[in-house]
């Protein structure tokens, strides 16, 4: 008897919930079921390829991040303490704090780069949660529920990147633009960058892949023809604190018209 | 038995309708907060948890140490702290209450506090702080209440409680090294990852507690009929010197390995709490000071003839139970989030309605301390009163 | 037995407080009215039916939504396929509140007779809120 990948993880999966959480049993209606989307059958890996040579003016990053933030009702708050991000910049060293040295050409370590959760391998923050309101899916995203999050803030804690942040101020008031498809947070609550899954799962482009003009690609892993997996093979690239064992899967391409700098960076 | 805890002169309704009054104001705020969020506090995205994660903390380690009493009554049968056990049970029971309520203040959404159980994950540290917690809770009130009961009739505990007082000696143990793992397993976070994070909160936990407790012995001796006896006294006041000077003793040793090894990631929260770090100062004079109140209380405690002082053994007593709080219940805290991940100095300083809940919470705790103490020094007071002539007395 | 008196007083007060809301609502209660289906896309349907039958819906449409909830969040499960085949996409906010686009008279009106309070509206938009808020 064999067992394709997909069946075992729903075998799996169902043990595990059986196992785990007796009560959560599914609800449906007679005779109905619930399925995943068409095409969307095969379990992939996801990752992120940021191609860091495409991002050269102020303009080449706002956009991707009112793109992610705009569709994702992320409040804009003033106050820093306060402040929520699924997608931001930094400079070089702040991104790389453990791949810097102060003989960096400058146009490479005062260089923004693009951060958001790196859906890690092995994240700190899913294995702090004391409910499971943080966990990572077979497809290597790391989802965050709003519903069951108690607001510890371990995962915060947990975080070595700074990815999550906590609705210490009801946001509601603070979203510019309401997309009406989309939720937003409540006070109390941790959120992060969900890689769109919801988007994913629907055979749908991730937000700020779409609207980075080829400077942020997402695809499968799994897949050695995928985008994703044809750049890391013919570029160097980073991830971030590598030696932290998280296993990030957002990769920075740092080729070396990158590390030269374009002339809108220096000065 | 309870209603013990009614009766009192006009000093101690005093004390006890201003411990009151400041948990009215506590409940207050903190009802303010449940409605406007987090924001009310001084914490923020890159310092997530501040004085109440701090003060949980440092009171956990409060709780743990009546376990200093427990070991050399009940294992070596040190007849000497037989009258004065219980008191520690019943500060194990006011800290582990205000460690729940502490924790409590600092969730972003309490109603859901269930979840830990509903949706229990055995890889989160949390989830085992939580039941170790609560756990020893049980156990204390539950030792604390029978022996209490049993000895206001004039007897011995009853034996099917000694499991029990043998299980909370590990546990005891167990809510402490829980409590460092909390912190000493996260990636990133270098002044928290060190394996001695444990016997380091344990080292000061087995200070500060028994520091606490001194005190309060010290009180119960001026102010009530029954004397802890001064021989228990001197017992605790040479248990709280052997913590201390090991507390000392570890935190040389984080010092030397983070400056020794020049590993930018371990020396720089120790730069930002004692000399600051590009002008971002705001803990510096509070953990200089703590270094010193702490150095003074073991320059008081090592020799014998000022710890058997009792002024001097109150003076020591005060500086280490502060400077243990100092550096404990707030700038471990800190310091594990500064710098932030992306190696920015952020700071933290706790709001003025953040202060209120601290203190409200404290309120509630010293309330439960002296509801029970006032229970244990009616019945000690009572056994006093027998004991002359140790007829059977009609309630 | 000293004290009958009051203690009988004493029950008698124990109960009127537990009986309270009963009294209360023997006086305020509003008859309760069912939920309308009065939408602009219910309106346009030929076949007036939901993913499930009424009562079934009326009796565990919230334990549909948790399950909704935690199949699309969980287990990557986007899709409802109901007894008569039809597939629908999981989503409080496009499916359920596409038709049901009228919050007060269908949601909050037996929500409020039955004295619960569901948190959705924290955080999902009622399409006609985010009409009214002029997308902001």
């Amino acid at each position: 008897m064999t067992m394709d990948r997909r069946g075992f993880l729903k075998l799996a999966g169902f043990i595990g919930l059986a196992a785990g959480t007796a009560c959560a049993r599914r609800v449906a209606g007679p005779g109905s079921r619930y399925t995943t989307v068409d095409g969307a059958e095969d379990a992939k890996r996801w990752a992120m390829v940021i191609d860091m040579r495409r991002f050269n003016t102020a303009e080449d990053y706002q956009r991707v991040i009112d793109a992610c933030h705009k569709a994702h009702n992320v409040p804009h708050i003033d106050n820093v303490r306060h402040e929520v991000k699924w997608i931001w910049t930094d400079t070089f060293e702040h991104t790389f704090p453990d791949q810097t040295h102060t003989r960096l050409p400058e146009a490479l370590t005062e260089r923004p780069f693009l951060l958001l959760c790196n859906q890690c391998d092995n994240p700190p923050c899913t294995r702090v949660c004391p409910t499971d309101a943080t966990y990572r899916l077979a497809d290597g995203i790391v989802a965050q529920d709003y519903h069951r999050c108690i607001g510890c803030r371990f995962c915060m804690a947990g975080c070595p990147y700074g990815a999550r942040s906590f609705n210490w101020v009801d946001p509601r008031p603070h979203v510019d633009h309401v997309n009406p498809e989309f939720p937003t947070r409540n006070i109390g609550v941790v959120e992060k960058c969900n890689f769109c899954v919801d988007r994913l799962e629907r055979g749908l482009p991730v937000r700020c892949a779409a609207a980075s003009g080829g400077g942020i690609v997402v695809g499968d892993l799994n897949d050695p023809d995928s985008e994703v997996s044809r750049l890391l093979a013919r570029h160097y690239t980073l991830t971030r604190k590598p030696q932290l064992g998280a296993r990030p899967n957002v990769f920075y391409i740092v080729d070396e018209d990158v590390v030269r700098g374009e002339e809108e960076h220096v000065g | 038995m309870l209603a013990k805890a009614l009766t009192g002169g006009p000093r101690y309704y005093a004390w006890v309708a201003l411990l009151t009054l400041l948990a009215l104001a506590g409940a207050a705020t903190y009802t303010h907060q449940y409605h406007v969020g987090l924001g009310l506090t001084g914490m923020g995205r890159d310092v997530s948890w501040g004085i109440y994660i701090g003060q949980f903390t440092f009171l956990v380690g409060v709780a743990a140490s009546a376990v200093m009493l427990v070991i050399p009554f009940y294992l070596h049968d040190y007849k000497t702290f037989g009258k004065v056990v219980v008191f520690g049970e019943i500060l194990a029971v006011a800290s582990v209450t205000m460690c729940i309520l502490f924790i409590m203040a600092d969730m972003g959404m309490p109603r859901r506090v269930l979840n830990v159980m509903l949706h229990p994950r055995p890889n989160s540290i949390l989830f085992w702080d939580a039941t170790v917690l609560t756990g020893y809770f049980t156990l204390n009130l539950l030792i604390a209440s029978v022996s209490l009961y049993y000895q206001a009739r004039g007897d011995h505990h009853p034996k099917w409680l000694n499991p029990f007082i043998y299980l909370s000696i590990p546990w005891a143990i167990s809510i402490h090294t829980v409590t460092a793992f909390l912190y000493a397993g996260l990636p990133g976070r270098h002044y928290w990852l060190t394996a001695i994070m444990a016997p380091r909160f344990l080292a000061s936990a087995f200070a500060a507690g028994p520091a606490f407790l001194l005190l309060c012995l010290l009180m119960v001796q001026r102010f009530s009929r029954f004397d802890p006896g001064d021989k228990a006294i001197r017992t605790l006041a040479k248990i709280i010197t052997y913590a201390m000077v090991t507390n000392l003793f570890f935190l040389v040793l984080e010092v030397f390995t983070a400056f020794y090894s020049q590993i930018p990631g371990h020396m720089t929260p120790f730069a930002y709490l004692f000399a600051g770090i590009d002008g971002h100062n705001l803990l510096v004079p509070f953990m200089r000071l703590s270094v010193v109140l702490g150095v003074v209380s073991v320059v008081l405690l090592v020799p014998s003839r000022t710890r058997n002082n009792p002024t001097a053994l109150v003076v020591a007593c005060v500086c280490l139970f502060f400077s243990l709080m100092l550096e404990k219940g707030f700038g471990l805290i800190v310091a594990g989030f500064v710098p932030n991940p992306l190696e920015r100095v952020v700071e933290y300083w706790p709001t003025g309605p953040e202060l209120t809940i601290v203190a409200g919470i404290w309120s509630i705790g010293l309330l439960v301390l002296t509801l029970g103490f006032k229970i244990a020094i009616a019945v000690r007071e009572h056994e006093m009163a027998v004991q002359p002539q140790p007829q059977p007395q009609g309630a | 037995m000293q004290g009958t008196g009051k203690n009988l007083a004493a029950v008698a007060i124990f109960f009127l407080i537990i009986a309270s809301p009963h009294l209360i609502n023997l006086v305020y209660a509003k008859a309760w009215t069912g939920p309308t289906e009065d939408t602009p896309r219910i309106r346009a349907m030929a076949d007036k039916e939901c993913i499930e039958s009424e009562g079934w819906m009326r009796r565990n449409h919230m334990n549909l939504l948790l399950s909704w909830r935690d199949a699309a969040l969980r287990d990557t499960d986007r899709i409802y396929v109901n007894g008569r085949g039809e597939r629908y996409d999981i989503s409080l906010m496009r499916t359920c509140l596409g038709c049901h686009s009228n919050r007060e008279e269908f949601c909050d009106r037996c929500h409020e007779f039955a004295a619960v309070e569901p948190y959705c509206w924290q955080c999902h938009y009622a399409p006609e809120q985010v009409a009214k808020e002029g997308w902001r």
